[in-house]
């Protein structure tokens, strides 16, 4: 994309020409949330101006028109993702939410004392804790991926811990703080030897690559709304359909229900006995905007832009003496993590802020992974499509600052 | 002094910067100023774990006047630990009980004291008040 290109794009975003402390906002904290485009916000609108009744019960024109907008949006997320059934894709309120659906039901269907579960430690947060919740729950091991000194997974280890006690695979496609983009096919096929299912958090990976779930062959793939320029509070949860149906539903409630009497009830078919209450129709319809907006501009395009970005940042910030980077892997996303010597991130974060750059310090929910290098955090730069090589000239020569400050 | 006029003083000291960074600056020069503490007070009853950095804190009565010293692993955080000594420490368990602290409202730093910044040091002033009431305890 050229710099026309992406001066057009950054108009769509109106928070980007923000000031803060009397300073061009420079936006570096993508992998934590993305901005809006203007379109998916003026979607929300919209829907609650124009098209705001409970669907699915309805009998009225607005609750016939709600409805299709939902199921269009599911249409869409099935399609992004390349689902074979648009019954596959299940809105929750995220990623955090969609693990938890299938730690809880996939864990009550199929997991016993003494069962297995796989994870990697460079896991986020909402990828540990559910399945350790489990493993308290039902009497289960927890079984840990290691890394390499790039960041990259340990295959080898990753299949010897594979065994007949083994459940469930759950695994991150691209790392939230080394950006190491996990070889998730490769992980799917080697659990699937042995016929244990994966679930792949693809939180990280949504934004800035193209996810096929079919071709992964992923039996469970989830992301947030937020992190692809959509509203908070929606995301997805894909899982295949036998899958889906073998899980028994996660919570109670209307819209999932077939018939409900005090003996029994029986539940809605897929995808609606996963989606129990009302529906957030207002967010998927915005997260169905937000994707056609990604869309428009092309995932090729737009992971092109931000390879540059990462390349002439990384260049850059190793002009710094002491500069310690985190993450090398040979396939990385737009993310990068790093530490000046021994200066604490808090203390460069905080002098970044007040040049009006926003990047995100500490241990972005990822404890186990900054644990085992050994350091209290990182300062984490994170870019989107909209950012610039001269946001990325400005950051340097402020980081360069601030370095100087603290030393 | 008393308390409050140690705050006005560092008011005053700090009411001499209009930018930020000269604040930070000054921030940090007492940051790195700060007495290390001694590695018998790291212990970790003494931690204060916040979500980004560390504080340690340790309290000892002497004479009827408590007595802090403290660090953190960031060298800001370093810096309102020292301003938080500075105002608290040689005064009265009753003395420190009743103080307001407005200093850091004033002087700009709120920003690090307010319950969504978790630098440990919303805990770190609730720490040093409640060390306050158990020498109160011993005193009466």
């Amino acid at each position: 994309m050229d710099k026309q290109q992406i001066q057009h794009i950054r108009a769509d975003f109106p928070i980007l020409a923000e000031k803060i402390y009397n300073k061009d906002l420079i936006y570096f904290d993508n992998a934590a949330t993305t901005q809006k485009p203007r379109c998916v916000v003026e979607k929300i609108e919209e829907g609650y101006y124009h098209l705001n009744a409970n669907i699915h019960r309805g009998v009225h024109y607005l609750s016939q028109k709600a409805t299709e907008a939902h199921e269009a949006a599911r249409t869409i997320v099935a399609e992004f993702l390349h689902a074979g059934k648009r019954e596959e894709i299940i809105f929750t309120r995220g990623t955090t939410e969609a693990i938890n659906l299938v730690a809880t039901s996939f864990g009550e269907a199929f997991c016993k004392k003494d069962d297995e579960v796989i994870v990697s430690v460079l896991e986020h947060h909402s990828n540990i804790v559910p399945w350790q919740m489990l493993c308290e729950r039902k009497g289960l091991k927890l079984q840990v991926i290691p890394m390499n000194e790039h960041g990259e997974l340990d295959i080898d280890t990753f299949k010897s811990l594979l065994n007949e006690r083994t459940r469930i695979v759950s695994i991150a496609h691209v790392s939230n703080v080394l950006g190491t983009i996990n070889p998730v096919k490769e992980i799917i096929r080697l659990a699937h030897e042995k016929n244990i299912p994966v679930l792949v958090d693809g939180a990280q990976a949504v934004p800035h690559i193209a996810v096929n779930v079919v071709e992964l062959d992923a039996d469970f793939y989830v992301f947030s709304g937020h992190k692809i320029y959509g509203p908070t509070g929606i995301g997805a949860l894909y899982g295949k359909e036998r899958w889906l149906n073998a899980i028994p539903p996660y919570q109670g409630g209307g819209e999932m229900i077939a018939t409900v009497t005090f003996e029994k009830t029986t539940y809605n078919e897929l995808p609606f006995k996963f989606e129990a209450g009302t529906p957030d129709y207002i967010g998927s319809t915005a997260l169905a905007e937000a994707i056609r907006y990604v869309q428009n501009i092309g995932l090729e395009n737009i992971a092109n832009h931000e390879h540059e970005l990462l390349t002439y940042c990384t260049q850059r910030l190793y002009e710094i003496d002491g500069m310690r980077i985190f993450g090398t892997a040979t396939e990385k996303s737009s993310v990068i993590s790093f530490l000046v010597g021994n200066i604490h991130p808090y203390d460069i974060g905080m002098l970044l802020d007040k040049l009006g750059i926003a990047v995100r310090t500490g241990h972005h929910c990822a404890q186990p992974l900054i644990d085992s290098l050994g350091i209290p955090g990182t300062v984490r730069a994170s870019f989107a499509f909209y950012n610039t090589k001269e946001e990325i000239d400005v950051f340097i020569e402020a980081l360069k600052r601030v370095v100087i400050m603290l030393s | 002094m008393t308390i409050n006029e140690l705050q006005d003083n560092i008011i005053e000291e700090f009411s001499m910067f209009d930018d930020w960074m000269d604040k930070y600056a000054l921030l940090i020069d007492l940051g790195n100023s700060l007495e290390p503490l001694d590695e018998k007070y790291k212990k970790p009853q003494n931690i204060i774990e916040g979500c980004q950095s560390r504080v340690w804190l340790n309290a000892e009565l002497n004479n009827g006047v408590v007595t802090f010293q403290g660090e953190s692993d960031a060298v800001l955080v370093k810096g309102i630990v020292s301003l938080l000594i500075q105002v608290l420490s040689g005064h009265t368990p009753d003395e420190i009980l009743n103080t307001e602290l407005y200093f850091i409202d004033k002087i700009g730093l709120k920003e690090h004291l307010s319950p969504t910044r978790s630098n440990g040091l919303v805990a770190m002033v609730k720490q040093m008040k409640m060390f306050a009431l158990a020498y109160k305890s011993v005193n009466s």
